[in-house]
């Protein structure tokens, strides 16, 4: 009895160890030496990305981070080095991460998402002649941090008005990743912008799991029940904000014949082809674009600080076109596009 | 002569394990095509000051998770539910203590006692399931543990407080008066601080206390007892049902301090970004450090050392940072192959000289193995 209940515990750790080992996916160093190869590698910068859990490779948020790191690679020829947070670590194992890429020399770093927010105030005070940049965060107020944030809810809100007015039953989904503040920006504009189009359409929502379980965000399967569930309840378009779980919406709506929206880059371009066609559109954040306008100031010799907020008006959020599903409406969504811009409409950014 | 032998064997099985692992790395290592030297030469460099105090607060957490595991484990339960059981404990200290209904220190006081009793009654829970109606605890602590999640999530949103432009949540911040103020390792004008978290020495008096408790209190013979043979336990008169239930409370309970140091010590708010995953982390500790309490803090502190290798490995060396998972996965089978080893050879050896000694005329060899020295071999 005692021997078996070791031996299970045994196995029960070894399994948790390795599926924390599996959970990483992503080659860190795929990077590597990229720099050297090369055209015009003589600007010398040596720049750190710290990337929030899954790190390269997991076809959303942190994927759109290393685009326009590897833009800027080719561009400027800086010298990269990558490192990417794990499930369930430290306070302390996020501060180190920017320490250890201080200690080496790394200048600037940057720090792709919200979790990085506490250690990237601690740790930009303790290095003042080093520089960050924060992706995702608009708290953490030093000179030698910029803050690069993205008004998600203005680019949901034209997404929200396409299902709006594609939609044939008046029936229109949500499925966020993880209940966050940051994903909820997502739902708010997203139920706004249907909501503008036809005050009595019924938005449903989801959210996949809750805090501190990020699971939510790499669970195809479950985001396949999520959306499986807003079509068989009427709905005939499934908005997702959920990275990796997204390749389960798009599933859904293949197999019972509905439509999605996809979110964070161009899934139309990216997505399996076999479920390109139901992608009427994408909500577009471009952090890919962040990072390479970041770089792009550094490689000129000048370090930004403060926030940056990438929203319309500059193109830093917006919806795609690829596939050409909502070109019919496209005079229609420019109409709201140029009103939020000129703020005569105002999104919510919490539902 | 046994007994020094037994002492001897008693070191050597825990080195025989890290050799071993030492080797199964290095072979990963090599068919990743990684640099093994470099990776070595990486991890067994001599930590700076800052990193040792990492070291040892990451230790001092996953010391506490590795007990509240280990007091059920005495008892031959299992309980999986400590990750369910700190988060909604220090979710639940956290509001207590961000209320500040009490001044000072005696704030602090409330919110560790309201911690632990609420890890007690939510691990009371698989208790009372499995006395009263014989619920596997494996089954309901691991269950229980998608309830905390969810019910902390429901209420943070209640609770939180939600700086402007911010995207992360929280209770409300622990007021100043009541946290536990760190001991720091290494002064330094500028750069980081080495500091490690006041909570240390509350870990330790729980160690100390759980070992009182195990090895010197009719209770601790008890429930270790009961964990044996729960057949005797019922012989010697002891209330089995009564001591499932009041084991897994005990384990909650010590579950409940595991979020506490980072809590009281670093965050001061429990949040999104509060660390996830320790109870899971604590049963592979009980398991390498034998429910022995100074054997659970070496394998703490070897945890959290590997843990710390992860960042230098992937920034400087330009390893996956998975190879510390499966590093600290390899050693967790090693030690407990190596000390079964240990014990059959022990068993064997006893059995052939209690045969010799019972039949000092009969030449036949020792008969087969069979598990009667099981228990002394462990305790």
């Amino acid at each position: 009895m005692r021997r078996s209940s070791t031996t299970l515990a045994a196995l029960f750790s070894a399994s948790i160890l390795a599926l924390t080992a599996c959970g990483g996916g992503g080659d860190d160093t795929a990077s590597d030496g990229g720099s050297d190869s090369e055209g015009g590698s003589d600007s010398g910068l040596k720049v750190g990305l710290a990337y929030d859990v899954g790190g390269r490779g997991d076809q959303s948020f942190n994927d759109s981070a290393a685009a326009g790191l590897d833009q800027a690679i080719e561009e400027y020829g800086i010298d990269p080095q990558e490192s990417a947070a794990e499930d369930g670590e430290s306070e302390s194992a996020r501060e180190e991460r920017l320490r250890t890429f201080v200690d080496a020399g790394y200048d600037p770093i940057i720090a792709v998402g919200f979790a990085y927010e506490a250690a990237v105030a601690k740790v930009a005070e303790e290095f003042p002649d080093s520089h960050f940049a924060i992706i995702d965060s608009e708290t953490v107020e030093a000179d030698n941090v910029a803050n690069l944030v993205f008004a998600e809810e203005e680019g949901s809100f034209l997404v929200g008005a396409a299902a709006a007015l594609k939609t044939e039953t008046d029936n229109v989904g949500f499925v966020g990743g993880v209940e966050t503040p940051l994903i909820q920006k997502f739902e708010a504009g997203y139920i706004a912008g249907a909501e503008a189009v036809n005050p009595d359409i019924e938005v449903q929502s989801t959210y996949l799991t809750q805090i501190p379980d990020f699971s939510g965000f790499a669970d195809p399967a479950r985001g396949k029940t999520a959306a499986e569930g807003m079509f068989d309840g009427g709905a005939d378009i499934v908005y997702h904000a959920a990275g990796g779980s997204g390749g389960g919406v798009f599933e859904a709506a293949a197999e019972s014949d509905n439509l999605a929206i996809g979110v964070d880059s161009d899934q139309y371009e990216t997505a399996d082809p076999s479920v390109q066609d139901v992608i009427m559109t994408s909500m577009l954040k471009n952090i890919d674009v962040a990072v390479f306008e970041y770089l792009t100031a550094v490689n000129d010799g000048e370090f930004p600080s403060g926030i940056t907020r990438y929203d319309l008006s500059v193109d830093g959020v917006g919806y795609s076109t690829s596939g050409g599903q909502v070109d019919d409406i496209a005079d229609e969504l420019d109409e709201y596009k140029q009103q939020i811009i000129d703020g005569e409409v105002e999104v919510p950014s919490a539902p | 002569m046994t007994r020094v032998l037994r002492a001897l064997l008693g070191l050597l099985a825990p080195l025989l394990a890290l050799v071993a692992a030492f080797v199964i790395t290095s072979l990963v290592l090599i068919s990743a095509g990684d640099p093994v030297g470099e990776v070595w030469s990486e991890i067994l460099q001599v930590p700076e000051t800052r990193n040792v105090a990492n070291i040892v607060n990451q230790a001092c957490v996953l010391y506490l998770s590795g007990l509240a595991v280990a007091v059920a484990f005495r008892m031959n339960l299992f309980n999986i539910g400590v990750d369910g059981q700190y988060r909604i404990a220090a979710f639940v200290g956290a509001v207590v203590a961000g209320e500040a209904w009490l001044p000072g220190y005696l704030n602090t006081a409330l919110a560790i006692v309201c911690a632990m009793a609420v890890g007690a009654l939510w691990a009371g829970i698989a208790g009372v399931l499995r006395a009263t109606r014989g619920v596997s605890e494996v089954i309901s602590t691991i269950m229980l543990n998608f309830i905390s999640t969810s019910v902390v999530a429901y209420l943070l949103r209640e609770a939180a407080v939600r700086e402007e432009g911010s995207n992360t949540i929280g209770t409300k911040e622990i007021p100043e008066g009541s946290r536990i103020g760190p001991i720091p390792l290494a002064a330094a004008d500028s750069g980081p601080t080495a500091e490690i978290y006041g909570f240390v020495v509350l870990a330790v008096l729980a160690g100390v206390a759980y070992w009182f408790v195990m090895s010197r209190t009719r209770f601790g013979f008890d429930l270790r007892a009961t964990g044996q043979s729960t057949t005797a336990a019922v012989a010697s008169g002891i209330n089995v049902r009564r001591m499932t239930i009041i084991t897994m409370m005990l384990s909650g309970a010590v579950a409940g301090l595991v979020g506490l140091p980072i809590l009281f010590g670093e965050a001061y708010s429990y949040g999104s970004t509060f660390q996830s995953g320790l109870g899971f982390a604590g049963i592979a500790i009980a398991l390498l450090g034998r429910n022995n309490p100074v054997g659970i803090a070496l394998a703490a502190l070897l945890f959290a050392f590997l843990e710390e290798q992860s960042n230098p490995l992937q920034i400087l060396v330009g390893v996956s940072p998975e190879i510390v998972a499966i590093t600290q996965g390899v050693i967790v089978l090693t030690v407990v192959i190596s000390y079964e080893v240990v014990r059959r050879f022990l068993t064997r050896r006893e059995q052939s000289r209690v045969a010799k000694a019972e039949r000092p005329a009969d030449p036949a060899g020792p008969a087969d193995p069979a598990p009667t020295q099981d228990q002394e071999a462990r305790a």
